[in-house]
């Protein structure tokens, strides 16, 4: 028992440093650090609000308890219409203020939207049971529950799932998205500076759903030419055999990486019918 | 000859699952033992399992949400266990197949059996006698809704003994539940389970609505009309436009694995989102015919208790409709990390925020009701302030969720678990609580005691904060929803805290049991002689306790809103006078039906016989179900009359003991 009571200690003393990572509290990108900013000011915002009606509440009732003999008993007192002006305008007040944050925010930080800066690096993520693909097109190599990337460079991802549904989230870089068959939705991130950050699945997708866990490696710009040449020469080629073996269910897999992926693979993946738009 | 149905359904070699269903059918067979030993089967059968008064339907509907609150919090309290030990290397004692169907059936189970027929039994038991009429619109129909219901319950509880429950979440989304992926009979006991008890639902909403919109007391117009009766309205409402969508997207599902259609599959141009979308059509209105009726106890409760007509009435009145129509503008919100899109989100986040308005609207109400009051804190008004204070913490955070970028990091996650049982248990629970409470000596004569509600109020209120508040940190954390493990040993310290938390909720639990039985045991002392043991202003309190089958011997004459508290502040002369002038007459009443129970009997059979494939049984079923129909509606006698003397009788002994006892 002594070593949980110790790290309940040690976690209330220091929230978010005793553990591996600070999550979303954590941004370590231009997306999760806009997204921060703005869930704390809407909270700070909503506070503001919701700790002076909180203490009003449990200031009125206790004034106004029935022993009380200096609080004035108004029996037939329920309406004034100043009261009832005042009441519906806080509310809206603070909707109309977070309102226009939600409005702005969701159109800012639409997921499709490029970000600003160098040209993207194009990755597509395929959601498998129960791991993740990740199909680097432009450089005709894949890689399994490992994502690496050049720090500093703006990600552009497509994704779709070949089974069930996933939600590709990587807390201290900001937004996730679902990966849905048949549809192929967009995400674009940012590692801001070399490190290792958890990503995970935020959408239940069976019995290996806890383990279907990847690691973003953020690296500086030549390692990840390094090790986009060391997948070149390395490991099996991804064709749809290889891709159908790939394919079956697995769980806690061991990231590797392929290499000569056919081109089209992704687009074959996400519309195994007809071509549909997406959602 | 059976279907799917073999011997290896029963999961002999699984102690855990053994262990419980093996607790629950010895604590079934107790209660009818007893039952059989008491001699008690005549009673049971004829005043209560056949009974179409709806003061005793709604008594049973409690029953079965206090039961299955018992079963969904066992789930709660496995799960909370298992994940505050499997942290890294140690994978806990929950295998993922088991770990995965107990969180789907703890959702199932708290909203559709627990919260849901809570609610229908709350407005059951207080709507009629509040309306000051005698029953509901449809009586027999009202007991075919409540055993509907317990079929559904009862096939939830089967798969636990006969097979298994769905490991696909509380709302089955497919890809995942369709039969490629999920291809045992879980699922198919969810769907069935949810369409037979969802049809209840479905009739018991058009029966309540209707009672409202046709039946009140002469002069009771809407604006009379008590405000537990107005939300009651909405919800009903939300309940027969949200229902049908709800029963045709578990029917598509079902064609899909059964006749293998392709609505929703990965392949053959399904789509699975449609079925998302479909879903929260019907699950965001859901929430707030939940909380809709909480709303109108709390309101009844607080004025009560205050000694004060409810503040800002007709406000009251616009927001519980506002809120009534905006819930089925906001489903989008549950999945704003589709990639909809920036307007669509935008649009959505925005309507989801005007919502908070009207029900800030109602907080404040609630505040200037207590204000001016002379406040008694008995166990009803706790509930409602702790549900004020608790309340509006969910509500921020719902309107944080709504903000679509801080969506992005948070959903799914356990900040969004925290978030809806903080308005599900701050609202619901403690809102169905207090109605329990307030309700209980209308219903059997004599009140609850106080301490031990005041015990499991305190349990309740503070375990939920230590149970939930580590939840918001951790979402925070990155930590999502239905992990079975995790790899993260900085989250553990915080999963103790919410396994401490949920101790302390069943020690509140064990108090409301033990507040049961002692009050039981006491109940001489605790009579409730008057009818109005709370100094109430709605016309529940102007009946008996509990009230005869015919609720009001003469149907009351509303002039004002809080009927009941017009009638006290005459003088004395002014009631003998109005005595006198009474001219009783004989009063019909309809009489009691098998139709309902045996109706449930059939759906089980043929749930059960879907379920598992056997298709001369599903015949069987569906034939013995239209029988009973049949029967019914050719019936000869529906009416049974009890004669002007024993109306009067009754009445006259009433109203002495009504305004010689405590009363002002």
């Amino acid at each position: 028992m002594a070593r949980p009571v110790a790290a309940t200690a040690l976690a209330l003393v220091l929230p978010g440093l005793a553990g591996c990572s600070g999550g979303v509290l954590d941004p370590q990108g231009p997306v999760a650090a806009q997204e921060l900013t703005i869930l704390l000011d809407s909270l700070g915002i909503m506070l503001a609000i919701v700790v002076p009606t909180i203490l009003a509440t449990l200031g009125v009732a206790w004034w106004f308890r029935a022993g009380n003999a200096r609080a004035r008993y108004r029996p037939d007192w329920e309406y004034s219409g100043r009261i009832e002006m005042v009441v519906w305008s806080i509310p809206a007040m603070t909707v109309l203020l977070l309102g226009g944050i939600g409005w702005v925010s969701s159109r800012d930080l639409d997921p499709p939207k490029p970000l600003a800066g160098t040209r993207a690096i194009q990755v597509q993520v395929v959601s498998l049971d129960w791991k993740w693909l990740f199909i680097y097109p432009d450089q005709g190599i894949a890689s399994v529950n490992r994502l690496v990337v050049p720090a500093g460079t703006p990600v552009s991802f497509q994704l779709t799932s070949d089974g069930v549904m996933n939600s590709f989230f990587v807390p201290q870089l900001g937004s996730q998205i679902y990966a849905m068959p048949g549809m192929i939705t967009r995400l674009n991130l940012q590692a801001d500076k070399p490190g290792r950050y958890p990503g995970i699945s935020a959408q239940f997708s069976g019995a290996g759903f806890p383990d279907m866990l990847f690691t973003v490696e953020a690296v500086p710009g030549d390692a990840f030419d390094r090790w986009i040449a060391t997948a070149r020469d390395q490991g099996d080629p991804l064709d749809e055999a290889a891709f159908r073996r790939l394919a079956q269910p697995s769980r806690a897999d061991r990231p590797r990486t392929f290499r000569d992926v056919t081109p089209g693979l992704f687009t074959a993946v996400a519309n195994p019918g007809a071509v549909k738009p997406g959602p | 000859m059976f279907g799917k149905l073999s011997w290896s359904a029963i999961p002999i070699n699984e102690p855990i699952d053994m262990i419980a269903s093996g607790l629950m059918i010895l604590a079934v067979l107790g209660v009818l033992a007893w039952v059989t030993v008491k001699g008690h089967w005549p009673y049971l059968w004829k005043e209560w399992l056949t009974s179409v008064d709806h003061k005793r339907i709604g008594v049973m509907y409690v029953v079965l949400a206090l039961v299955m609150l018992l079963r969904g919090f066992t789930d709660a309290v496995m799960m909370r266990i298992q994940q505050s030990i499997s942290v890294g290397p140690d994978s806990g004692y929950l295998p993922p197949e088991h770990y995965n169907q107990i969180f789907s059936a703890h959702g199932t189970i708290m909203i559709f059996f627990m919260a849901m027929p809570f609610i229908i039994g709350l407005m059951n038991f207080a709507v009629p006698l509040q309306l000051g009429i005698r029953d509901v619109a449809f009586p027999t129909l009202n007991s075919v809704s409540l055993w509907l219901t317990a079929s559904g319950i009862l096939l939830t509880n089967l798969s636990l003994v006969i097979g298994e429950f769905a490991r696909t979440g509380w709302l089955a989304y497919p890809p995942l539940s369709e039969l490629k992926y999920s291809p045992g009979v879980g699922v198919d006991y969810y769907l069935w389970a949810l369409q037979i008890s969802g049809v209840g639902t479905l009739l018991s909403g058009i029966n309540l609505a209707t009672t409202i919109l046709k039946m009140r007391a002469p002069g009771m117009g809407y604006m009379r009309m008590p405000v537990f009766c107005w939300t009651s309205l909405a919800s009903n409402l939300l309940i027969i436009a949200a229902f049908p969508v709800l029963t045709a997207t578990f029917a598509m599902l079902l064609l899909d694995r059964y006749l293998g259609m392709h609505f929703f599959t990965a392949d053959g141009d399904g789509n699975p989102m449609m079925y998302i979308n479909l879903i929260w059509v019907w699950g965001h209105p859901e929430v707030y015919i939940l909380i809709l009726p909480c709303f109108g106890v709390f309101s009844e409760v607080v004025s009560t208790f205050s000694g004060k007509p409810l503040f800002g009435y007709r406000s009251m009145v616009a927001a519980t409709m506002a809120i009534c129509i905006l819930s089925f503008i906001v489903w989008l919100h549950h999945f704003f990390t589709m990639g909809a899109g920036a307007n669509v989100n935008g649009f959505f986040g925005v309507m989801t925020m005007i919502i908070a308005v009207p029900t800030g609207v109602k907080v404040y109400n609630w505040l200037f009701t207590l204000y001016g009051g002379r406040v008694r804190f008995q166990v009803p008004i706790l509930w409602s302030v702790g549900f004020m204070v608790t309340f509006v913490i969910g509500g921020m955070t719902g309107v944080l969720l709504a903000v679509p970028p801080a969506d992005f990091v948070l959903h799914n996650s356990l900040f969004l678990i925290a978030h809806f049982h903080n308005v599900i248990i701050g609202g619901v629970v403690f809102g169905v609580l207090a109605g329990y409470t307030y309700w209980f000596p209308k219903a059997f004569g004599f009140t609850l005691d106080e301490g031990w509600g005041k015990v499991s109020f305190w349990c309740w209120f503070v375990g939920f904060y230590l149970a939930f508040m580590p939840l918001y940190y951790l979402g925070m954390l990155g930590m999502t929803r239905r992990l079975q493990h995790y790899d993260d040993p900085s989250w553990q310290p915080w999963l103790i805290v919410a396994a401490v938390g949920v101790a302390l909720i069943l020690a509140g639990i064990l108090a409301l049991i033990i507040q049961l039985i002692v009050s039981i045991r006491t109940r001489d002392r605790r009579r409730d002689v008057t009818g109005d043991p709370w100094n109430g202003r709605t016309l529940e309190w102007s009946t008996p306790s509990p009230p005869p089958a015919w609720n009001f011997a003469i149907l009351p004459h509303v002039e004002r809103e809080d009927a009941y508290w017009q009638v006290k502040r005459r003088t004395r002369e002014e009631r003998v006078a109005a005595a006198k002038a009474l001219v009783y007459e004989a009063i019909h009443m309809p009489v009691n039906s098998p139709t309902g129970f045996i109706t449930a009997f059939f759906a089980v059979v043929t749930g059960f016989a879907l379920i598992w494939h056997i298709w001369w049984m599903v015949a069987l079923g569906l034939a013995g179900a239209l029988a009973t129909t049949l029967i019914f509606a050719w019936r000869d006698e529906s009416e049974f009359e009890i004669p002007a003397e024993a109306v009067a009788q009754a009445d006259r002994t009433h109203q002495d003991a009504q305004w010689t006892g405590a009363a002002p």
